[in-house]
């Protein structure tokens, strides 16, 4: 085993090429969590924040097939409240400025959300929903650390 | 630890790591319930009554109300065209109710064409996705989320009923959207019976617009109701579907 000493040289440096990505996002550190504006109005989500955090996409997929698919538009919070399913009337009547509470967090997250692309909130024009659209997103470093961090 | 007692030890543990987040998911899995005003039909169906909506040469009430709510873009490239309503001659919209003889006017009066929310809908059976679908109240409905452009609904669609965006809608539609969803590139769309409102209790708005302006040429409702408006007209006239003998049973009658 005359190449033993290469083999070893060629693992390690195999290793760290894999795992270069996380030792970069490791060194840079996570970054301040984005400072998300809260509505000024309401205390209370439709759930439970920790579960809204977490679990905000299951969410809006069930929303999605339950109106689009099976005609359902009334949703029974787990508090027994009754809310409409909607995103634009529902969320956003709360969460009235996407940019600083949907897509700033996204943006941090490096999870691209294409809600945008086709639902736009009442009385935004075309071009202001088209520019919040074009920023650029996160790093892919940040993609595994959040992603990870957020799931339950 | 005997192989029986093992398999036992072991089947159980299988079954629980299996069966308990099925379980969980069961009790967790959210409850959505049906709009309370949502309008109800067995069989939603329309009626365009030719014999009123030719008193009104060049009207485009309906297309216009329809095409604004629904943010349907006026594109200027006529390939690119996404229509919901709309206006096309008689002798396209009927070719077997032509003759050699049939007069040039008849030919070429205009005829308001839709989705006719076939019973049997050709769009549905090939869709690879489900992403179009028919509902249970007659309904074939589009879900731009799960559309991945591959066209072969519009192939299949007889009455060329569907349109694909070939660009950004955006762009085309102002600076003011109505309070409905855009579509993207590469998705597919249609009418849908104006499903969003029936939701809320209402009609759909090309009826409402042709009522509107005075006209009431088309007529919505339950043909599933012996009692609507719809289902009285259907058995007091003689009607016209479109291309019947490709079996589809289209839900858009013309009294002619």
């Amino acid at each position: 085993m005359s190449d033993a000493g290469k083999i070893a040289a060629g693992l390690v440096l195999f290793g760290a090429v894999v795992t270069g990505p996380i030792w970069y996002g490791l060194g840079r550190g996570k970054g301040a969590p984005p400072d998300l504006e809260k509505p000024a109005g309401e205390k209370q989500c439709i759930e439970p924040t920790s579960f809204m955090r977490a679990r905000h996409m299951e969410l809006l997929d069930r929303w999605r097939d339950a109106v689009v698919r099976r005609d359902e538009h009334v949703y029974v919070a787990s508090d027994g409240k009754r809310h409409e399913m909607s995103l634009t009337g529902t969320c956003l009547r709360c969460h009235s400025d996407t940019d600083k509470f949907c897509i700033r967090c996204h943006q941090y997250a490096g999870v691209e959300a294409f809600c945008w692309d086709c639902h736009q909130q009442k009385g935004r024009t075309a071009s202001a929903t088209a520019a919040a659209d074009a920023q650029p997103g996160a790093p892919a470093a940040g993609i595994a650390a959040s992603q990870g961090g957020a799931r339950p | 630890m005997k192989r029986r007692s093992f398999l036992k030890i072991a089947g159980l543990g299988v079954a629980g790591a299996c069966g308990l987040p099925a379980a969980r998911a069961l009790v967790d899995a959210p409850r959505t319930e049906p709009a309370p005003g949502a309008a109800r039909g067995k069989r939603w169906a329309l009626v365009v009554d030719e014999r009123k909506c030719l008193t009104r040469p060049g009207c485009q009430a309906c297309t216009l109300a329809c095409h604004k709510a629904h943010n349907v873009p006026k594109l200027a490239d006529p390939r690119h065209e996404v229509k919901w309503i709309w206006k096309e001659t008689f002798e396209n919209v009927f070719p077997d109710q032509v003759t050699p003889y049939t007069p040039t006017a008849q030919r070429e009066r205009p005829t308001m064409v839709l989705c006719n929310h076939c019973d049997n809908p050709p769009c549905v059976r090939v869709c690879p996705t489900q992403a179009t679908f028919k509902r249970a109240d007659g309904i074939v409905m589009m879900d731009e989320h799960r559309c991945i452009g591959c066209r072969y609904c519009v192939t299949a669609c007889p009455y060329g009923s569907r349109s694909f965006n070939f660009e950004d809608p955006r762009p085309a539609l102002g600076a003011q959207l109505a309070d409905y969803p855009t579509r993207t590139k590469g998705v597919v769309e249609k009418c849908t019976f104006c499903s969003e409102r029936l939701a809320k209790g209402q009609r759909p708005l090309c009826v409402e617009a042709c009522e509107g302006i005075g006209c009431g040429a088309l007529v919505f409702g339950d043909a599933g109701d012996p009692s609507s408006a719809v289902s009285i007209l259907l058995r007091e006239n003689g009607v016209l579907r479109r291309k019947p003998e490709l079996g589809t049973s289209p839900h858009v009658f013309y009294i002619v």
